[in-house]
């Protein structure tokens, strides 16, 4: 049998087929037979009809009968059954192959009460709004955790330098004074060495000063360690947690991160200093970023710099966030001191490595930021509290 | 610090009014003269700096010393400060210096003035004095203050008829008595230098004048006071009477050796504006082994192939050229000798003493010659070696993030009373034993006194926070250091805490109430499970000291007979102590053991092409009966072709009606599948029989 309706064919009826079947009422069905029977022949309105695979009474069954719910199957099987038996009369009555239209009028059943019903079959209506879904509800899922946006940045971090080549070394948060001050170069009195600013273990005064121990105040000792371990060429960045006694307050916390980077080899100068650190706000920030260098002091590095991006919230063109200068003070770096150099051959000679970091041969430069300043940057993050809270109602907005 | 421009273009007379005091600031900063902040004074008062000098450049802090450094920018002619010839009058004072003081007292310079007028400052003083806001009190006093403010050197004017006999810098004998301008009383001890008459100190040395002898409305004859002492011992008398003084802020960071008789002979010079006379010359003490290591240091070689060497690629195509180096250190106060080719020999500046090596010149001609001016090089790039646990480390993050739990970090203290709860009975590996937590010397409160011992005070800390704060449902991991030893060796242990609290939905096998605990289980296999590690095991035998865990709901994790995390419900007693309104289920993990395993490398093994076959069971058994004794009964019959043995409901009869009370009812099913063929009824069904006979065999009793 030749299945498919001819589509150049004219429609039979005005309504669309099918394709609103569930929202139909008997009465609509009703029209579309009296309509169907007089513009098509015999044999067009029995396919129309009863066609096996898109027959409108198949369509009819699939849209009502097949999912409606059990308490209304029985009632939507009634009006069906009855449409069903007065297509099946019509075609009876209706002599093959003559266009004569039967009186429906005379037709039994034809004024069957639920064809006059006008409203959509209750059944069908009920069983429609079960299926539909407000799809303006939220969305429900487990979540998955959220990554800490404090991590998030110093991994960002050590990725830009990863892909420089730069290797990350980590060390101990519990330093001694040897690492953390003595090797790079602070004075014995230096101010950071004081208690003020620097948390030591209990218990240390009766020992030898490069032995006592405190909580490293930048992730600076792990280049010291790694230069006594590894001769040059390096080239390592150095993320970690590190400590002061600072009281908390919005902007200051006894606990913080660092990322530092160190390069040591033949040749490296200044001018690497500055293109590698351009290159890195360039690709934390966005390459409009500028930077620009300004001389500073530290003991381990000399020169020093303090490094200038130009304001990411405005540009440069001066805004509240960088007091309207136009630029935002963003990291420390500097030449590595070549009595820090020294320091680790000393400390290499009494381990028994050879000598590696001739000041005279080689050269480096080294570099730190603050994550924590980055991070609430990055995220407008007016209180550096949130970072050590756990505060779901926090971390939920990085999600 | 606050800056007159007027008073720089004083020192600079060259300086063209076309470079505007606001390019000046610029320039200056650039240069690591920084300045913060720019205030119009209006018309013809030019602008007030506020500036930010690094510690180093003690020889910045001062209106001559920025001057010089504008001087150095601009390539102009800094008209020198100098004072006449000293000692040409007989000594008409005696001025001695303690031999036990001759290396901390490295110059002493001293001025007796007669018949002086104490009056209010008039003129520059006066002008200068009220545009940076600066307190004036009288001519005397005010002239060491404008000396200070204008070329840096501290200077103090004694009232001479208040000194008894001469004047002698000495160390203070321990317990002498002092009063000070600022009106206390202080015990001085053996190490504090002071300037003393015949009879008392008069003034602690570098730090503040004495009281008794201050300048006053009737003081008429003056001793003018101008030295160099060390920075060390002057740091160490301000830190021990708590003073922070112009002075010992400058004597502290090293004072310019030269600059005593200058200073000395401008405060002279301004006192006797108004009246008086200087009776004799100025008496003028050298300590010759202070002067050699300050203001007659050895010239030091500097190569200017090394000055490219290490600052590399300008901007300009001509670099960094010799006469440039040449300009911009002499500029700064040194005197260069060329030695060859491509050296000079660099006689230092006295004022400089933070400049001693090569690389402190490199450093000053990179300052001068502006750090922009330099090119964006880039070195070779490195290769890179990961850490070794850095993909295990990666992989526990992304675990943990994808089971829903959320990355916190916690205080790295932890009280006294939190160590005692919850580190003393932690049962993992290498924390056992009496190593305790270890105190800090100077901790930010008696809260945080300690280096936290586990991870876990920190995780119920934030659970808490949540809690307080009505979010009811949280998730947290928190990876990081615990600390144990000694306060001679600590060690740091990477651990990992786990903390759960709100809503955990109950399922056929768990209720609600036991979910969460079944749900860090989990996520503790679920770590494990990334790793090539042999079956881990659970039990409670370890627990019995875990008093911060609830009895009876907590577990420890072993692996290869060691314990690898501990888990469980907070102990109700604790969380009453801390007032929680829900349970919190809490886990620690030995990161470090974790770490040491290998990566799970996976081998992908068939799949079978034979269908599986699944049989449940419904068994009755006595709440005594493990799952694990009813698991490993049925493994042990060892059935090829058994896949998986899983519980799939549990359930009880409070009333004891359709499960008899001490009993429960478990649904399991055993899935069976060969990879070889299809299986058949006999088979299966024997299987079955064997089954059952083996959990009747364990006391249960099959379900109709």
């Amino acid at each position: 049998m030749t299945e498919p309706i001819d589509p150049t064919h004219p429609a039979p009826n005005t309504a669309p087929p099918a394709a609103n079947d569930q929202g139909r009422s008997f009465a609509e069905l009703h029209r579309e037979i009296a309509a169907s029977l007089a513009t098509s022949s015999s044999e067009e309105f029995r396919l129309y009809w009863l066609g096996r695979k898109q027959g409108r009474l198949k369509l009819l069954s699939e849209a009502w009968l097949k999912d409606a719910p059990a308490d209304q199957r029985r009632t939507l099987g009634v009006g069906f059954n009855e449409l069903k038996r007065v297509i099946e009369l019509l075609l009876e009555v209706r002599t093959p192959g003559s266009s004569a239209v039967p009186d429906l009028d005379t037709l039994p059943g034809w004024s069957h009460a639920l064809f006059t019903a006008t409203a959509i079959p209750s059944a069908a209506k009920a069983r429609s709004t079960a299926a539909s879904i407000d799809i303006t509800l939220p969305g429900q899922l487990r979540a998955p955790g959220i990554p800490h946006p404090l991590l998030e940045t110093m991994q960002q971090i050590v990725e830009v330098f990863s892909r420089i080549g730069y290797s990350t070394r980590t060390g101990p948060q519990v330093e001694s004074d040897f690492f953390n001050f003595e090797a790079l170069n602070f004075p014995p009195n230096h101010p950071a060495r004081d208690t003020q600013d620097t948390l030591l273990v209990a218990g240390q005064n009766d020992r030898p000063r490069p032995d006592r121990l405190l909580m490293r105040t930048h992730t600076s000792p792990v280049q010291v360690r790694t230069m006594i371990a590894e001769p040059p060429p390096l080239r390592i960045v150095i993320p970690g947690k590190v400590h002061r006694n600072d009281a908390a307050d919005a902007t200051h916390s006894p606990v913080f991160h660092q990322v530092e980077g160190l390069c040591v080899d033949t040749n490296i100068t200044f001018s690497d200093l500055k293109g590698t650190l351009d290159h890195a706000m360039k690709a934390l920030f966005g390459s409009s970023v500028k930077t620009r260098f300004f001389p500073s002091f530290f003991p381990f590095t000399e020169p020093s710099a303090d490094v200038q991006i130009s304001c990411i919230f405005c540009n440069g063109k001066g805004c509240r966030k960088c007091k309207h200068s136009g630029w935002i003070e963003l990291l420390g770096c500097g030449m590595v001191d070549p009595a820090v150099f020294a320091a680790v051959d000393q400390r290499r000679a009494e381990e028994g490595r050879p000598t590696a970091y001739d000041p005279a041969k080689i050269s480096g430069f080294a570099f730190g930021m603050g994550v924590e300043r980055i991070a609430m940057m990055q995220h407008g993050i007016s209180d550096i509290g949130h970072f050590y809270s756990g505060d779901m109602r926090f971390l939920e907005q990085f999600a | 610090m606050k800056i007159l421009t007027q008073w720089l273009r004083q020192y600079v007379p060259a300086l063209p009014a076309a470079i505007s005091d606001h390019q000046l600031a610029e320039a200056l900063t650039l240069r690591g003269i920084a300045v913060e902040g720019i205030h119009p004074l209006g018309e013809g008062n030019g602008h007030l700096f506020e500036m930010d000098i690094t510690t180093n450049r003690v020889d910045a802090m001062n209106h001559y010393g920025i001057a010089r450094e504008a001087a150095t920018i601009y390539d102009l002619p800094l008209p020198r400060l100098e004072a006449p010839a000293s000692s040409t009058g007989a000594a008409s004072f005696r001025v001695q210096i303690a031999p036990e003081a001759k290396h901390l007292c490295g110059r002493f310079t001293a001025q007796v003035l007669r018949e002086v007028t104490i009056a209010p400052s008039s003129g520059l003083v006066q002008q200068y004095f009220t545009l940076l806001g600066q307190k004036q009190i009288s001519n005397a006093v005010d002239a060491s203050n404008f000396t200070l403010l204008g070329m840096g050197h501290p200077t103090h004017a004694f009232d001479l008829e208040k000194i008894v006999g001469g004047v002698m810098v000495r160390l203070a004998r321990p317990g002498e008595r002092l009063k000070l301008l600022d009106g206390t009383d202080r015990v001085l001890e053996g190490d504090d230098l002071v300037i003393a008459d015949d009879e008392k100190p008069l003034s602690l040395a570098g730090v503040m004048g004495g009281w008794d002898s201050m300048i006053t409305p009737e003081t008429r004859n003056i001793l003018v006071e101008s030295a160099w002492f060390d920075q060390a011992t002057i740091r160490r008398s301000a830190r021990r009477h708590g003073l922070h003084t112009d002075a010992s802020h400058r004597f502290e960071r090293g004072a310019d050796f030269n600059a005593a008789p200058v200073a000395n002979h401008l405060v002279a010079e301004l006192i006797l504006a108004h009246g008086g006379h200087a009776e004799g010359g100025l008496i003028d003490l050298i300590t010759p082994e202070v002067a050699a290591r300050t203001a007659r240091r050895p010239p030091i070689t500097l190569s200017v192939g090394e000055v490219q060497r290490h600052l590399g690629t300008t901007t300009a195509p001509e670099g960094i050229t010799r006469t440039l180096v040449e300009r911009y250190l002499s500029a700064l106060g040194c005197a260069l000798r060329p030695a060859g080719n491509d050296s000079f020999e660099v006689t230092l500046p006295s004022w400089r003493l933070d400049i001693e090596r090569e690389i402190d010149l490199i450093e000053e001609v990179a300052r001068v010659y502006g750090y922009n001016a330099f090119a964006d090089t880039l070195p070779t790039p490195g290769i890179v070696i990961e850490q070794p646990t850095a993909a295990a480390e990666a992989a526990v993050r992304r675990r943990l993030l994808a089971l829903g739990y959320s990355e916190a970090i916690s205080s790295t203290f932890a009280s006294p009373q939190d160590a005692a709860i919850f580190s003393e009975e932690l049962v993992l590996a290498g924390k056992q034993g009496s190593q305790g937590p270890v105190p800090l010397e100077n901790p930010l409160s008696e809260e945080a006194s300690l280096l936290r011992p586990t991870l876990i005070p920190g995780m119920v800390t934030m659970l808490a926070h949540n809690l307080n704060r009505d979010v009811r449902t949280a998730r947290l991991f928190e990876r990081g250091a615990a600390f144990s030893g000694t306060t001679s060796a600590v060690v740091e242990r990477e651990s990992l805490s786990l903390g759960l609290t709100g809503t955990v939905a109950a399922t056929s096998l768990y209720s609600a109430a036991d979910a969460p605990f079944f749900e860090l289980k989990a996520v503790v296999e679920s770590l494990l499970s990334l790793f090539d590690a042999p079956a881990a095991t659970f039990t409670s035998d370890l627990l019995s000291h875990a008093t911060w865990l609830e009895a009876e709901r907590a577990a420890v994790t072993m692996l290869d007979g060691k314990p690898i995390a501990t888990f469980g419900e907070l102990s109700h007693a604790e969380a009453a102590r801390r007032k929680l309104r829900q349970p919190m289920y809490l886990a620690e993990i030995d990161l470090a053991r974790l770490y040491a395993l290998p990566l799970k490398r996976v081998t992908a093994r068939e799949l079978s092409r034979f269908q599986a076959v699944e049989r449940d069971f419904s068994f009755t058994f006595a709440e005594s009966m493990s799952w694990q004794t009813v698991d490993t009964a049925i493994r042990s019959l060892a059935i090829e072709e058994l896949r998986s043995v899983t519980p799939t409901e549990i359930f009880r009869d409070p009333r004891g009606v359709s499960v008899p009370s001490d009993h429960y009812a478990l649904l399991l099913r055993c899935v069976f599948q060969s990879y070889e063929r299809t299986l058949r009824e006999e088979e299966l069904t024997a299987w079955w029989s064997a089954i059952i006979d083996t959990l009747t065999g364990l006391g249960g009793s099959i379900r109709a």
